[in-house]
Protein backbone atom coordinates (compact mmCIF):
# COMPACT_ATOMS: atom_id res chain seq x y z
CA UNK A 1 0.00 0.00 0.00
CA UNK A 2 1.97 3.12 -1.14
CA UNK A 3 -1.06 5.77 -0.64
CA UNK A 4 -4.36 5.90 0.96
CA UNK A 5 -6.83 7.58 -1.25
CA UNK A 6 -9.95 6.10 -0.97
CA UNK A 7 -11.63 3.04 1.54
CA UNK A 8 -12.31 1.58 -1.52
CA UNK A 9 -8.69 0.56 -2.49
CA UNK A 10 -8.60 -1.19 1.11
CA UNK A 11 -9.31 -5.10 1.05
CA UNK A 12 -11.39 -5.82 4.03
CA UNK A 13 -7.81 -8.01 4.89
CA UNK A 14 -6.00 -4.71 4.90
CA UNK A 15 -8.76 -2.92 7.23
CA UNK A 16 -8.34 -4.86 9.87
CA UNK A 17 -4.57 -5.12 9.38
CA UNK A 18 -4.54 -1.51 9.84
CA UNK A 19 -7.32 -1.47 12.87
CA UNK A 20 -4.82 -4.74 14.44
CA UNK A 21 -2.17 -1.87 14.18
CA UNK A 22 -4.24 0.69 15.70
CA UNK A 23 -4.08 -1.61 18.63
CA UNK A 24 -0.62 -1.43 19.27
CA UNK A 25 -1.48 1.86 18.99
CA UNK A 26 -3.83 2.30 21.50
CA UNK A 27 -1.16 0.85 24.13
CA UNK A 28 1.21 3.06 23.53
CA UNK A 29 -1.22 5.84 23.59
CA UNK A 30 -2.14 4.27 27.36
CA UNK A 31 1.44 5.29 28.75
CA UNK A 32 2.69 8.05 30.81
CA UNK A 33 5.45 8.00 27.99
CA UNK A 34 2.94 7.67 24.44
CA UNK A 35 5.97 7.96 22.07
CA UNK A 36 7.63 5.83 20.30
CA UNK A 37 11.14 5.97 17.57
CA UNK A 38 9.46 4.13 15.01
CA UNK A 39 9.15 7.34 12.09
CA UNK A 40 12.30 8.97 13.05
CA UNK A 41 13.60 10.71 9.73
CA UNK A 42 10.46 10.52 8.32
CA UNK A 43 8.51 13.69 7.50
CA UNK A 44 5.05 14.34 7.49
CA UNK A 45 3.62 17.35 5.83
CA UNK A 46 -0.44 18.19 6.57
CA UNK A 47 -1.40 19.92 3.44
CA UNK A 48 -4.98 21.33 4.54
CA UNK A 49 -6.85 23.62 1.79
CA UNK A 50 -10.02 23.12 4.38
CA UNK A 51 -10.47 24.45 7.57
CA UNK A 52 -9.82 21.48 10.14
CA UNK A 53 -9.61 21.26 13.72
CA UNK A 54 -9.25 17.48 14.70
CA UNK A 55 -8.37 15.74 11.74
CA UNK A 56 -5.39 18.00 10.76
CA UNK A 57 -4.34 17.76 14.94
CA UNK A 58 -4.71 14.24 15.27
CA UNK A 59 -2.88 13.21 11.95
CA UNK A 60 0.27 15.70 13.41
CA UNK A 61 -0.29 14.07 16.85
CA UNK A 62 -0.22 10.69 15.46
CA UNK A 63 3.14 11.78 13.07
CA UNK A 64 4.78 13.20 16.33
CA UNK A 65 3.61 9.88 19.28
CA UNK A 66 5.82 8.24 16.10
CA UNK A 67 8.86 10.83 16.10
CA UNK A 68 7.91 11.85 12.59
CA UNK A 69 8.86 15.34 11.41
CA UNK A 70 5.21 17.53 10.81
CA UNK A 71 5.56 20.23 8.62
CA UNK A 72 2.47 22.42 8.62
CA UNK A 73 1.05 24.06 5.43
CA UNK A 74 -2.00 26.73 5.72
CA UNK A 75 -3.18 27.64 2.47
CA UNK A 76 -4.52 30.84 3.64
CA UNK A 77 -1.05 32.36 4.70
CA UNK A 78 0.74 30.31 1.69
CA UNK A 79 2.35 31.32 -1.30
CA UNK A 80 -1.43 30.20 -3.14
CA UNK A 81 -2.42 33.74 -2.34
CA UNK A 82 0.19 35.17 -4.88
CA UNK A 83 -1.09 32.76 -7.60
CA UNK A 84 1.20 29.81 -6.99
CA UNK A 85 -0.42 26.93 -8.83
CA UNK A 86 -1.45 23.71 -6.72
CA UNK A 87 1.07 21.85 -8.39
CA UNK A 88 4.03 23.87 -7.77
CA UNK A 89 2.89 24.29 -4.36
CA UNK A 90 3.08 19.93 -3.85
CA UNK A 91 6.07 19.97 -6.05
CA UNK A 92 7.98 22.66 -3.68
CA UNK A 93 7.07 20.36 -0.80
CA UNK A 94 7.86 17.67 -2.00
CA UNK A 95 11.58 18.93 -3.24
CA UNK A 96 12.50 19.49 0.31
CA UNK A 97 11.72 15.39 1.01
CA UNK A 98 8.35 14.85 2.52
CA UNK A 99 7.45 11.27 2.84
CA UNK A 100 4.09 11.72 2.77
CA UNK A 101 1.18 14.08 2.38
CA UNK A 102 -1.96 14.79 4.29
CA UNK A 103 -4.21 16.52 2.56
CA UNK A 104 -7.47 17.95 2.91
CA UNK A 105 -9.54 20.02 -0.47
CA UNK A 106 -12.85 20.95 -1.37
CA UNK A 107 -12.41 19.42 -4.27
CA UNK A 108 -13.04 15.61 -5.26
CA UNK A 109 -9.97 13.74 -6.27
CA UNK A 110 -7.38 16.26 -5.91
CA UNK A 111 -5.28 13.51 -3.58
CA UNK A 112 -5.49 11.24 -6.75
CA UNK A 113 -4.55 14.10 -8.58
CA UNK A 114 -1.35 14.99 -6.45
CA UNK A 115 0.18 11.38 -6.52
CA UNK A 116 1.34 11.68 -10.23
CA UNK A 117 2.76 14.86 -8.92
CA UNK A 118 5.07 13.74 -6.39
CA UNK A 119 6.44 10.47 -4.79
CA UNK A 120 5.22 10.83 -1.26
CA UNK A 121 2.49 8.65 -0.04
CA UNK A 122 -0.34 10.78 -0.50
CA UNK A 123 -3.27 10.04 2.56
CA UNK A 124 -6.78 11.73 1.46
CA UNK A 125 -7.77 13.78 4.89
CA UNK A 126 -11.30 14.59 3.03
CA UNK A 127 -11.88 15.60 -0.57
CA UNK A 128 -14.79 17.28 -1.49
CA UNK A 129 -18.51 14.87 -0.69
CA UNK A 130 -16.05 11.92 -2.33
CA UNK A 131 -14.03 9.88 0.96
CA UNK A 132 -12.38 10.45 3.99
CA UNK A 133 -11.02 7.05 4.67
CA UNK A 134 -9.34 7.61 8.02
CA UNK A 135 -12.79 8.76 9.56
CA UNK A 136 -14.08 5.35 8.20
CA UNK A 137 -11.36 3.47 9.82
CA UNK A 138 -11.42 5.05 13.01
CA UNK A 139 -15.39 4.98 12.96
CA UNK A 140 -14.88 1.11 12.31
CA UNK A 141 -12.36 0.89 15.13
CA UNK A 142 -14.83 2.48 16.87
CA UNK A 143 -17.68 -0.08 16.71
CA UNK A 144 -15.57 -3.06 16.57
CA UNK A 145 -14.00 -2.70 19.71
CA UNK A 146 -17.06 -1.13 21.36
CA UNK A 147 -18.95 -4.78 20.40
CA UNK A 148 -15.95 -6.64 21.14
CA UNK A 149 -16.19 -8.33 17.63
CA UNK A 150 -12.78 -7.43 16.27
CA UNK A 151 -12.82 -8.69 12.68
CA UNK A 152 -16.73 -8.34 11.65
CA UNK A 153 -19.90 -6.71 12.48
CA UNK A 154 -22.12 -8.84 11.00
CA UNK A 155 -25.51 -8.64 12.96
CA UNK A 156 -25.15 -4.84 13.63
CA UNK A 157 -27.05 -2.85 12.40
CA UNK A 158 -26.04 1.23 11.93
CA UNK A 159 -27.74 4.31 11.23
CA UNK A 160 -26.67 7.15 9.56
CA UNK A 161 -27.95 10.23 10.10
CA UNK A 162 -28.24 13.44 8.01
CA UNK A 163 -27.15 14.88 4.80
CA UNK A 164 -25.70 11.74 2.83
CA UNK A 165 -25.68 13.16 -0.22
CA UNK A 166 -22.91 15.98 0.57
CA UNK A 167 -20.72 13.92 3.45
CA UNK A 168 -17.71 12.02 2.46
CA UNK A 169 -17.62 10.68 5.81
CA UNK A 170 -20.96 8.86 4.72
CA UNK A 171 -19.24 7.31 1.61
CA UNK A 172 -16.17 6.05 3.31
CA UNK A 173 -18.17 4.94 6.44
CA UNK A 174 -20.79 3.23 4.78
CA UNK A 175 -18.18 1.04 2.38
CA UNK A 176 -16.47 0.08 5.30
CA UNK A 177 -19.47 -1.19 7.41
CA UNK A 178 -21.00 -2.44 5.20
CA UNK A 179 -17.71 -4.71 4.26
CA UNK A 180 -17.01 -5.36 7.59
CA UNK A 181 -21.05 -7.07 7.71
CA UNK A 182 -23.19 -4.50 8.90
CA UNK A 183 -26.72 -3.73 8.32
CA UNK A 184 -26.24 0.36 6.96
CA UNK A 185 -29.62 2.01 7.54
CA UNK A 186 -29.93 6.18 5.93
CA UNK A 187 -32.32 8.27 7.44
CA UNK A 188 -32.52 11.37 5.04
CA UNK A 189 -35.02 13.84 3.86
CA UNK A 190 -35.27 12.74 -0.18
CA UNK A 191 -33.22 15.73 -1.54
CA UNK A 192 -30.27 14.83 1.37
CA UNK A 193 -29.87 11.36 0.05
CA UNK A 194 -27.79 11.16 -3.89
CA UNK A 195 -29.58 9.64 -6.81
CA UNK A 196 -27.89 6.64 -7.22
CA UNK A 197 -28.98 5.26 -3.36
CA UNK A 198 -30.44 2.06 -4.20
CA UNK A 199 -27.17 0.86 -5.39
CA UNK A 200 -25.07 1.74 -2.12
CA UNK A 201 -26.27 -1.44 -0.45
CA UNK A 202 -28.11 0.49 2.57
CA UNK A 203 -31.83 0.95 3.27
CA UNK A 204 -33.18 3.77 3.30
CA UNK A 205 -35.71 5.11 6.03
CA UNK A 206 -37.74 8.46 6.31
CA UNK A 207 -37.43 9.22 10.07
CA UNK A 208 -35.35 9.10 12.52
CA UNK A 209 -38.13 8.00 15.10
CA UNK A 210 -38.59 4.80 12.54
CA UNK A 211 -34.47 3.75 13.64
CA UNK A 212 -33.64 5.09 17.11
CA UNK A 213 -34.81 2.41 19.27
CA UNK A 214 -33.95 -0.55 16.68
CA UNK A 215 -30.04 0.24 15.92
CA UNK A 216 -26.55 -0.68 17.64
CA UNK A 217 -24.91 2.22 16.63
CA UNK A 218 -26.79 5.63 15.83
CA UNK A 219 -24.49 7.76 13.88
CA UNK A 220 -25.35 11.49 13.38
CA UNK A 221 -23.51 13.11 10.50
CA UNK A 222 -23.51 17.34 11.10
CA UNK A 223 -25.37 19.35 8.86
CA UNK A 224 -23.03 20.52 6.26
CA UNK A 225 -24.32 23.95 5.84
CA UNK A 226 -21.78 25.80 4.20
CA UNK A 227 -22.12 23.18 1.53
CA UNK A 228 -25.38 23.51 0.59
CA UNK A 229 -28.01 25.99 -1.20
CA UNK A 230 -30.62 27.48 1.09
CA UNK A 231 -33.02 25.76 -1.03
CA UNK A 232 -32.32 22.26 -0.44
CA UNK A 233 -33.74 22.45 3.61
CA UNK A 234 -36.31 25.67 3.29
CA UNK A 235 -36.88 25.30 6.98
CA UNK A 236 -33.96 24.19 9.18
CA UNK A 237 -36.94 23.47 11.74
CA UNK A 238 -38.72 21.06 9.69
CA UNK A 239 -35.67 19.15 9.23
CA UNK A 240 -35.01 18.71 12.97
CA UNK A 241 -38.57 17.36 13.71
CA UNK A 242 -37.48 14.99 11.88
CA UNK A 243 -34.19 14.28 12.01
CA UNK A 244 -32.19 15.74 15.23
CA UNK A 245 -31.60 13.72 18.22
CA UNK A 246 -33.30 15.31 20.72
CA UNK A 247 -33.40 14.13 24.57
CA UNK A 248 -36.63 12.35 24.12
CA UNK A 249 -35.39 10.31 21.12
CA UNK A 250 -32.36 9.74 23.02
CA UNK A 251 -33.89 8.06 25.73
CA UNK A 252 -35.42 5.64 23.26
CA UNK A 253 -32.07 4.53 22.29
CA UNK A 254 -31.22 0.30 22.86
CA UNK A 255 -29.68 -0.78 26.17
CA UNK A 256 -25.88 -0.87 24.64
CA UNK A 257 -26.61 1.32 21.50
CA UNK A 258 -24.13 3.94 21.20
CA UNK A 259 -24.57 7.13 19.46
CA UNK A 260 -21.43 8.19 17.26
CA UNK A 261 -20.70 11.66 15.32
CA UNK A 262 -17.47 13.07 13.46
CA UNK A 263 -17.77 16.30 14.59
CA UNK A 264 -17.57 19.17 14.21
CA UNK A 265 -21.35 18.83 16.00
CA UNK A 266 -24.00 21.72 15.19
CA UNK A 267 -25.39 21.74 18.86
CA UNK A 268 -28.99 22.66 18.32
CA UNK A 269 -29.48 21.39 14.90
CA UNK A 270 -28.27 17.62 14.21
CA UNK A 271 -27.82 16.61 18.32
CA UNK A 272 -30.50 19.12 20.40
CA UNK A 273 -29.63 16.75 23.16
CA UNK A 274 -26.29 17.25 24.72
CA UNK A 275 -23.96 14.40 23.71
CA UNK A 276 -22.43 14.31 27.57
CA UNK A 277 -25.96 13.46 28.62
CA UNK A 278 -26.02 10.32 26.58
CA UNK A 279 -24.09 7.17 28.23
CA UNK A 280 -23.75 6.29 25.09
CA UNK A 281 -22.08 8.64 23.42
CA UNK A 282 -18.67 7.55 22.03
CA UNK A 283 -17.99 11.02 20.18
CA UNK A 284 -14.98 11.62 22.37
CA UNK A 285 -13.82 8.28 22.12
CA UNK A 286 -14.12 8.55 18.51
CA UNK A 287 -11.47 11.12 18.59
CA UNK A 288 -9.39 8.90 21.22
CA UNK A 289 -9.58 6.24 18.35
CA UNK A 290 -8.58 8.82 15.82
CA UNK A 291 -5.11 9.36 17.28
CA UNK A 292 -4.78 5.74 17.26
CA UNK A 293 -6.37 4.37 13.57
CA UNK A 294 -3.88 7.83 11.76
CA UNK A 295 -1.03 6.57 13.98
CA UNK A 296 -1.62 2.74 12.08
CA UNK A 297 -2.37 4.23 8.68
CA UNK A 298 1.39 6.21 8.81
CA UNK A 299 3.29 3.27 10.19
CA UNK A 300 1.39 1.11 7.46
CA UNK A 301 2.39 3.46 4.66
CA UNK A 302 6.17 4.61 6.24
CA UNK A 303 6.97 2.45 8.92
CA UNK A 304 8.50 -0.77 6.36
CA UNK A 305 10.37 -0.06 3.50
CA UNK A 306 9.68 3.46 2.71
CA UNK A 307 12.49 5.65 1.28
CA UNK A 308 12.61 9.39 0.53
CA UNK A 309 13.23 10.00 -2.73
CA UNK A 310 14.78 13.44 -3.35
CA UNK A 311 13.95 14.37 -6.65
CA UNK A 312 13.12 17.34 -8.97
CA UNK A 313 9.57 16.87 -9.71
CA UNK A 314 7.71 13.78 -9.75
CA UNK A 315 6.76 11.45 -12.46
CA UNK A 316 4.09 12.99 -14.65
CA UNK B 1 14.67 -16.84 13.47
CA UNK B 2 11.87 -18.54 15.21
CA UNK B 3 10.11 -20.80 12.68
CA UNK B 4 6.95 -22.61 13.55
CA UNK B 5 7.16 -25.19 11.48
CA UNK B 6 9.55 -27.99 13.20
CA UNK B 7 12.67 -28.86 10.80
CA UNK B 8 16.37 -29.40 10.11
CA UNK B 9 18.44 -30.90 12.56
CA UNK B 10 17.26 -31.55 16.15
CA UNK B 11 19.69 -29.70 19.09
CA UNK B 12 17.60 -30.00 21.63
CA UNK B 13 14.55 -32.45 22.57
CA UNK B 14 11.69 -31.19 24.13
CA UNK B 15 13.12 -32.82 27.52
CA UNK B 16 16.14 -30.62 26.48
CA UNK B 17 13.85 -27.62 26.50
CA UNK B 18 12.27 -28.17 30.29
CA UNK B 19 15.39 -28.84 31.73
CA UNK B 20 17.23 -25.77 30.68
CA UNK B 21 13.87 -23.78 32.04
CA UNK B 22 14.29 -25.03 35.01
CA UNK B 23 18.47 -24.62 35.49
CA UNK B 24 17.81 -20.86 34.11
CA UNK B 25 15.26 -20.71 36.45
CA UNK B 26 17.14 -22.05 39.17
CA UNK B 27 19.76 -19.41 38.49
CA UNK B 28 17.66 -16.35 38.16
CA UNK B 29 16.78 -17.09 41.86
CA UNK B 30 20.34 -17.55 42.90
CA UNK B 31 21.07 -14.64 40.67
CA UNK B 32 18.53 -12.20 42.64
CA UNK B 33 18.66 -13.42 46.67
CA UNK B 34 15.71 -10.65 46.50
CA UNK B 35 13.03 -11.66 44.58
CA UNK B 36 10.24 -8.48 45.04
CA UNK B 37 11.66 -6.45 42.16
CA UNK B 38 12.09 -9.01 39.80
CA UNK B 39 10.03 -9.07 36.91
CA UNK B 40 9.96 -11.48 33.60
CA UNK B 41 9.12 -10.15 30.49
CA UNK B 42 9.00 -12.13 27.36
CA UNK B 43 9.51 -10.44 23.70
CA UNK B 44 7.01 -11.35 21.74
CA UNK B 45 6.43 -13.00 20.14
CA UNK B 46 9.20 -16.12 20.37
CA UNK B 47 10.45 -15.52 23.94
CA UNK B 48 6.64 -15.21 25.77
CA UNK B 49 6.16 -18.57 26.16
CA UNK B 50 9.71 -19.31 27.47
CA UNK B 51 9.18 -16.35 29.89
CA UNK B 52 5.90 -17.87 31.23
CA UNK B 53 7.13 -21.17 31.93
CA UNK B 54 10.55 -19.15 33.74
CA UNK B 55 7.69 -16.96 35.62
CA UNK B 56 5.61 -20.35 36.40
CA UNK B 57 8.92 -22.54 37.71
CA UNK B 58 10.48 -19.53 39.58
CA UNK B 59 7.31 -18.83 42.10
CA UNK B 60 7.17 -22.99 42.15
CA UNK B 61 10.76 -22.43 43.75
CA UNK B 62 10.61 -19.28 45.76
CA UNK B 63 7.25 -20.25 47.39
CA UNK B 64 7.10 -16.84 48.94
CA UNK B 65 7.06 -14.63 46.00
CA UNK B 66 4.97 -14.22 43.19
CA UNK B 67 7.15 -12.95 40.49
CA UNK B 68 4.85 -10.48 37.39
CA UNK B 69 4.93 -11.45 33.82
CA UNK B 70 4.79 -8.77 31.31
CA UNK B 71 5.82 -8.95 27.03
CA UNK B 72 7.17 -6.32 25.42
CA UNK B 73 6.66 -5.75 21.52
CA UNK B 74 9.29 -4.01 19.79
CA UNK B 75 8.51 -3.77 16.30
CA UNK B 76 8.09 0.08 17.11
CA UNK B 77 11.88 0.26 17.95
CA UNK B 78 13.62 -1.64 15.21
CA UNK B 79 16.80 0.12 13.68
CA UNK B 80 16.27 -2.13 10.07
CA UNK B 81 12.59 -0.42 8.86
CA UNK B 82 14.11 0.11 5.32
CA UNK B 83 15.46 -3.42 5.44
CA UNK B 84 12.86 -5.32 5.85
CA UNK B 85 8.47 -5.41 6.27
CA UNK B 86 7.65 -5.18 9.88
CA UNK B 87 5.16 -7.91 11.02
CA UNK B 88 3.75 -6.60 14.25
CA UNK B 89 2.84 -9.75 16.58
CA UNK B 90 0.79 -8.77 19.80
CA UNK B 91 1.05 -5.84 21.94
CA UNK B 92 3.27 -5.08 24.95
CA UNK B 93 1.83 -5.93 27.95
CA UNK B 94 3.73 -4.18 30.58
CA UNK B 95 1.46 -4.02 33.77
CA UNK B 96 3.14 -2.33 36.28
CA UNK B 97 6.06 0.96 36.20
CA UNK B 98 9.34 -0.99 35.73
CA UNK B 99 11.29 2.10 37.51
CA UNK B 100 13.30 0.18 39.96
CA UNK B 101 13.04 -3.13 39.14
CA UNK B 102 15.00 -5.69 37.86
CA UNK B 103 13.67 -7.27 34.34
CA UNK B 104 14.46 -10.59 33.64
CA UNK B 105 14.37 -10.41 29.54
CA UNK B 106 13.47 -13.62 27.45
CA UNK B 107 13.97 -14.48 23.91
CA UNK B 108 13.84 -17.62 22.32
CA UNK B 109 17.26 -17.03 20.14
CA UNK B 110 20.12 -14.37 20.29
CA UNK B 111 22.19 -13.50 17.14
CA UNK B 112 22.61 -10.14 16.18
CA UNK B 113 21.72 -8.46 19.12
CA UNK B 114 19.57 -6.07 17.66
CA UNK B 115 16.40 -7.00 18.77
CA UNK B 116 17.42 -7.05 22.59
CA UNK B 117 18.76 -3.62 21.77
CA UNK B 118 15.22 -2.31 20.49
CA UNK B 119 13.69 -4.21 23.75
CA UNK B 120 15.98 -2.28 26.08
CA UNK B 121 15.20 0.79 24.24
CA UNK B 122 10.96 0.16 24.53
CA UNK B 123 11.49 -1.17 27.95
CA UNK B 124 12.99 2.33 29.07
CA UNK B 125 9.76 3.66 27.53
CA UNK B 126 7.80 1.81 30.45
CA UNK B 127 10.31 3.71 33.27
CA UNK B 128 14.04 3.22 34.29
CA UNK B 129 14.82 -0.50 35.13
CA UNK B 130 17.45 -0.84 38.53
CA UNK B 131 19.14 -3.88 35.83
CA UNK B 132 18.36 -5.27 32.95
CA UNK B 133 19.03 -9.27 32.69
CA UNK B 134 18.73 -11.58 29.85
CA UNK B 135 17.88 -15.11 29.39
CA UNK B 136 18.34 -16.60 25.67
CA UNK B 137 17.37 -20.30 25.33
CA UNK B 138 19.89 -20.63 22.34
CA UNK B 139 22.66 -17.88 22.14
CA UNK B 140 24.09 -18.72 18.17
CA UNK B 141 26.74 -16.08 18.31
CA UNK B 142 27.16 -13.63 15.36
CA UNK B 143 26.81 -10.84 17.53
CA UNK B 144 26.68 -7.23 15.71
CA UNK B 145 26.71 -5.28 18.79
CA UNK B 146 28.05 -5.78 22.41
CA UNK B 147 25.32 -7.45 24.04
CA UNK B 148 25.96 -10.63 26.40
CA UNK B 149 23.21 -13.04 27.87
CA UNK B 150 23.22 -13.78 31.91
CA UNK B 151 21.21 -17.15 31.61
CA UNK B 152 21.91 -19.11 28.64
CA UNK B 153 19.39 -22.59 27.63
CA UNK B 154 22.09 -23.83 25.32
CA UNK B 155 25.39 -22.34 23.28
CA UNK B 156 24.94 -23.42 19.22
CA UNK B 157 27.79 -22.95 16.73
CA UNK B 158 26.02 -21.32 13.58
CA UNK B 159 26.60 -20.36 10.04
CA UNK B 160 24.74 -17.00 9.75
CA UNK B 161 22.80 -17.97 7.48
CA UNK B 162 21.24 -21.46 8.97
CA UNK B 163 17.54 -20.98 10.23
CA UNK B 164 17.14 -21.83 14.15
CA UNK B 165 13.95 -22.78 15.60
CA UNK B 166 12.81 -23.01 19.29
CA UNK B 167 9.43 -24.33 20.82
CA UNK B 168 8.68 -26.57 23.68
CA UNK B 169 9.41 -29.55 21.41
CA UNK B 170 12.66 -28.71 20.84
CA UNK B 171 15.55 -26.59 19.06
CA UNK B 172 16.50 -27.25 15.20
CA UNK B 173 19.01 -26.13 13.27
CA UNK B 174 17.97 -26.18 9.42
CA UNK B 175 20.89 -25.41 7.15
CA UNK B 176 20.23 -22.61 4.13
CA UNK B 177 22.75 -22.99 1.51
CA UNK B 178 22.83 -19.34 -0.41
Amino acid sequence: MKHLLSSHDLSVEEILGILDVADHMAEINSRSLPKVPALRGKTIASVFFEDSTRTRLSFETAAKRLSADVMTFMASSSSLNKGESLRDTIETLSAMGVDAMVIRHKSSGVPLTMTKWTHAAIINAGDGWHQHPTQGLLDAYTVTREFGTKDSLSSRTIAIVGDIKHSRVARSNIDIFRRLGAHVVVVAPPALLPHNIESWGVEVRNTIDEVVGEVDALYMLRMQLERMDSAIVPKLAEYCALYSLTPERAARMGNGAILMHPGPINRGVELIVDPADVPGSRILQQVTNGVNVRMAVLFTLLGSGATTVLQQGGES
Amino acid sequence: MSISEVSGTEILGADDVSRAITRISHEIVERNPDLSPVVIVGMQTGGVWIAQRLRDTVNRIAESVEVPLGAVDISMYRDDFSLRPVVLSAPTDIPLDLTGRTVVLVDDVLFTGRTVRAALEALNDHGRPRAVQLAVMVDRGHRELPIRPDYVGKNIPTHFSDEVSVGPDGVFVTAVTQ
